[in-house]
């Protein structure tokens, strides 16, 4: 089938049936049902703080530095999938590698990030709500980050095995489109705490 | 072209066809759709039965407060004391009859069935886009049916709160019985079967939109894979947002937050939870619970209309306004919410936006309506059971839907809040039009899922005894919930000066229609399980059907076709077609084939057959290796 031939076709759109990797595709899906609960929390956090009787915070500077951190490992994963497409392993190797200990580097300030809000005396339980919030919206976030690294660990590991195949690549692709989204997703929370505190 | 990475992707599954499989991988954790669906079909037809049960001891608890139920003992246990049903054991039973029945029978049983089903075989597709995650989803499906089921036994009894699970009812163990550990497992049954429909909402989406065979566009496909289509899409925006929901619940229960929790007194000491509100729940409950009504009814809606158009051997009426209307549907039902929170004291004004956007989902449930009235309108009607079942979800569609114009008025539904009115509004109209689809799809694929016919007599005798029933069970309900009944309650005759007394005859009259209803699905039962065993063998295509999945063989084998996968030339509802010999052509007959019956602009098409067959090779490329 050449690519001629495909131009020539002008039914409905039959050529459309089978255009996208269906495990890209899922991912993008599983992506929308993440951004829904994410999006289910931060209404429920503006409606809650829209009632009154809502303490004001600092977030913690940390986080500041974490989102920069995050913002590194996001574009080094870019570089990666740029590298894995044209087969250069070792830009791969030492661009993933380099997400991945941004990526555990960004979970450490996220630690510190709590331990800061406790020194403030802002607890999960027990303080108030608002501070409840924070530890959701952050803690779940960084929960989804430990599900990106370990996807991200699968791919490193089989970037160091020095296979070629075009499996590999579709893994890398599939890794960093849920990293950039993760990275994505940070930023918009952490906008959105540093906006409506 | 893509066809570089589809080479790698989802090639496995092809494999498997040119071995035998295990007896573990063949039927336990198999990953071929068909067996998926009828795990799905088995399973949900079991909690139906339990569903059932539950609510029949609740009725004879209404209908006969009176009654000595020590011959339930053997069963229930320590839950019939002195002869009585416990009053703690009837709210259980109310809340785990609504759960079961929402989620494990007319979410997962009707769409996890015939999505799983007939979305590979009607588009033309060797299974579902990714086989292991379809099969992770039964299993998550099949967990959170163990977790609950084991509630029922646990000493402080299963989640007692409904089904909504109110906090902070929900949200404190020292609220009721229920609320301790019973309401624990009902919140990581319900988070795993969450898991799991968005699982199963990914797949059915990536399918439809991915592997349709070549020719089939989506001016083609039938209207029950638009409506499957449309599930899912509201699965997958409207199921996260009770995970969210339930999430910060069980922070509230388990870590001591008060995300829901505010200023709560027991036994005179004050909680020490302050700032929460409990109002902000019920948003985000309902923001799935609302969407989750067409969750149930629209694959029952689907099913309807491929039913319909069969048996009437007519066109359907108005194919484009019908993916129109359910469209509509799916977009309003993200914003009707808080119509049921018309009690919660909410700012009037905001009510009324509501109510205005409620209403307006009579428009689209009207237009399917009048199409399904069309499509009947002299057709040459052969009445199946299947036809039976499709044409009773409409009649209870239309009568259902006729109390919802009611309820959608904040003014009328401040009033109707919570009494028995509601409860035969969305039994009728999402409960029994529901399990009436569902009842449809099993007597019209019964032939296809198991290659065997179900006895016809069977099951007209058990359309008219459960469509009978259904009616004499829940029209009475409106009057008892106009009087004023509220609905979850326990008993009735110490109310009012004995005016609630009046009506108990007409309770004792719901009990009795309700228990004769729920035993003559016995005869399904008896029907369904015979027949698979010692079912007459099925013909090819039993109902002259257009659609792609008759074409398949009657074994139903791995990949679904044996050799290349039939290509679509025309839309599925081509019945009765003026000029045509045959009362029904297939969807995979060009349209050089039947020159006698082509109208004009058909006849242009055939100049494009040529490029759909051409397809082929991308075709096999995605499936090949």
């Amino acid at each position: 089938m050449t690519q001629e031939h495909l131009a020539n076709i002008n039914i409905d759109e039959p050529e459309e049936t089978l255009k996208m990797n269906p495990k890209k595709f899922m991912l993008w899906l599983a992506i929308v049902s993440i951004i829904m609960m994410f999006a289910g929390w931060t209404s429920g956090y503006l409606v809650r703080k829209a009632e009154g009787r809502w303490h004001e915070f600092e977030l913690p500077q940390i986080f500041w530095y974490s989102t920069g951190i995050l913002l590194v490992s996001s574009i080094s994963m870019f570089f990666a999938v740029q590298a894995a497409k044209k087969d250069n392993f070792s830009t791969l190797k030492t661009a993933i590698s380099i997400t991945f200990v941004f990526g555990l580097a960004f979970l450490a300030t996220q630690v510190i990030g709590f331990s800061d809000l406790i020194k403030n005396q802002l607890y999960f339980a027990g303080s108030d709500v608002a501070s409840s919030w924070i530890y959701v919206l952050v803690g779940l976030h960084a929960l989804h980050v430990v599900s990106g690294l370990i996807v991200l660990l699968i791919s490193l590991i089989s970037s160091f095995k020095f296979t070629k195949d075009s499996k590999n690549l579709t893994r890398i692709q599939l890794c960093a489109t849920y990293w950039h989204f993760l990275d994505g997703l940070w930023l918009y929370l952490f906008l959105f705490l540093y906006f409506n505190r | 072209m893509a066809t570089a990475t589809l080479h790698a992707t989802d090639t496995h599954d092809h494999e498997h066809e040119h071995h035998e499989l295990g007896f573990v991988q063949k039927y336990i954790f198999s990953e071929d759709h068909k067996t998926i669906a009828k795990q799905y079909l088995i399973s949900g037809i079991i909690w139906a039965f339990f569903g059932g049960a539950m609510s029949v001891i609740f009725r004879l608890q209404l209908g006969f407060p009176n009654m000595d139920l020590t011959w339930l003992k053997p069963v229930l246990g320590q839950w019939i004391v002195e002869g009585k049903l416990e009053k703690e054991f009837y709210l259980a039973l109310v809340t785990m009859h609504g759960t079961v029945m929402v989620f494990f029978v007319l979410t997962a049983g009707l769409s996890g069935t015939f999505s799983n089903f007939l979305i590979p075989l009607q588009i033309g597709a060797r299974d579902m886009a990714s086989g292991f995650i379809n099969m992770l989803s039964y299993w998550f499906f099949f967990l959170a049916s163990i977790i609950m089921f084991s509630s029922l036994f646990i000493e402080t009894g299963p989640a007692s709160g409904g089904w909504v699970i109110y906090p902070p009812l929900s949200a404190l163990p020292q609220a009721m019985p229920g609320s301790g550990l019973g309401m624990t497992l009902w919140l990581s049954s319900m988070a795993l079967f969450i898991v799991s429909q968005l699982m199963g909402g990914i797949n059915y989406i990536c399918t439809v939109i991915n592997l349709r065979t070549r020719g089939m566009s989506f001016t083609k496909l039938p209207l029950t894979i638009w409506a499957f289509f449309f599930t899912a899409i509201l699965g997958l925006l409207s199921f996260p947002v009770l995970l969210s929901a339930a999430l910060l619940l069980i922070f509230d229960r388990s870590f001591g937050t008060s995300f829901y929790l505010s200023e709560i007194y027991i036994g005179g000491e004050a909680l020490p939870n302050i700032g929460g509100s409990a109002i902000l729940y019920q948003h985000l409950f309902w923001f799935l619970g609302h969407p989750e009504v067409y969750i149930v009814l629209l694959p029952a809606l689907g099913i309807t209309s491929e039913i319909i158009a069969t048996n009437s051997r007519k066109p359907i009426f108005g194919y484009r306004a019908m993916i129109g209307s359910m469209m509509g549907i799916t977009c309003l039902a993200f914003i009707v919410w808080a119509h049921h929170m018309f009690v919660t004291g909410m700012n009037p004004f905001l009510g009324s936006v509501f109510m205005f956007l409620t209403l307006i989902i009579a428009v689209p449930s009207a237009v399917k309506a009048f199409n399904y009235i069309t499509t009947l309108w002299r057709g040459n009607i052969i009445f199946t059971p299947a036809m039976l079942f499709s044409i009773g979800l409409v009649s209870l569609f239309i009568s259902g839907g006729l109390t919802g114009i009611i309820l959608g008025n904040s003014a009328l539904d401040i009033n109707l809040h919570d009494t028995y009115f509601v409860v035969a509004h969305f039994h009728l109209v999402m409960g029994a039009a529901s399990f009436f689809g569902l009842m449809a799809g099993v007597y019209h694929w019964f032939p296809k899922l198991f290659g065997k016919t179900m006895n016809k007599n069977a099951g007209y005798i058990h359309f008219w005894f459960t469509f009978v029933g259904v009616y004499c069970v829940f029209f009475p309900m409106h009057y008892i919930g106009l009087a004023g009944f509220p609905r979850r309650y326990y008993s009735f005759t110490a109310l009012g000066n004995g005016r609630m007394e009046a009506f108990v005859d007409m309770n004792m009259f719901i009990s009795i229609a309700a228990i004769l209803t729920f035993l003559a699905q016995a005869i399904f039962a008896v029907n369904f399980f015979y027949s698979i065993f010692k079912g007459k063998r099925a013909p090819q295509n039993p109902w002259n059907s257009t659609t792609l999945e008759w074409t398949a063989p009657i074994e139903g084998i791995h990949g679904n076709w044996p050799g290349e996968i039939p290509a679509v030339y025309r839309w599925p509802y081509d019945y009765s077609k003026p000029g045509s010999s045959v009362d029904f052509i297939p969807q995979n007959v060009p349209y050089s084939a039947t020159p006698e019956s082509n109208f004009p602009e058909e006849n242009e098409e055939i100049a494009n057959e040529k490029e759909i067959e051409g397809l082929l090779d991308i075709q096999n490329s995605a499936y090949s290796h």
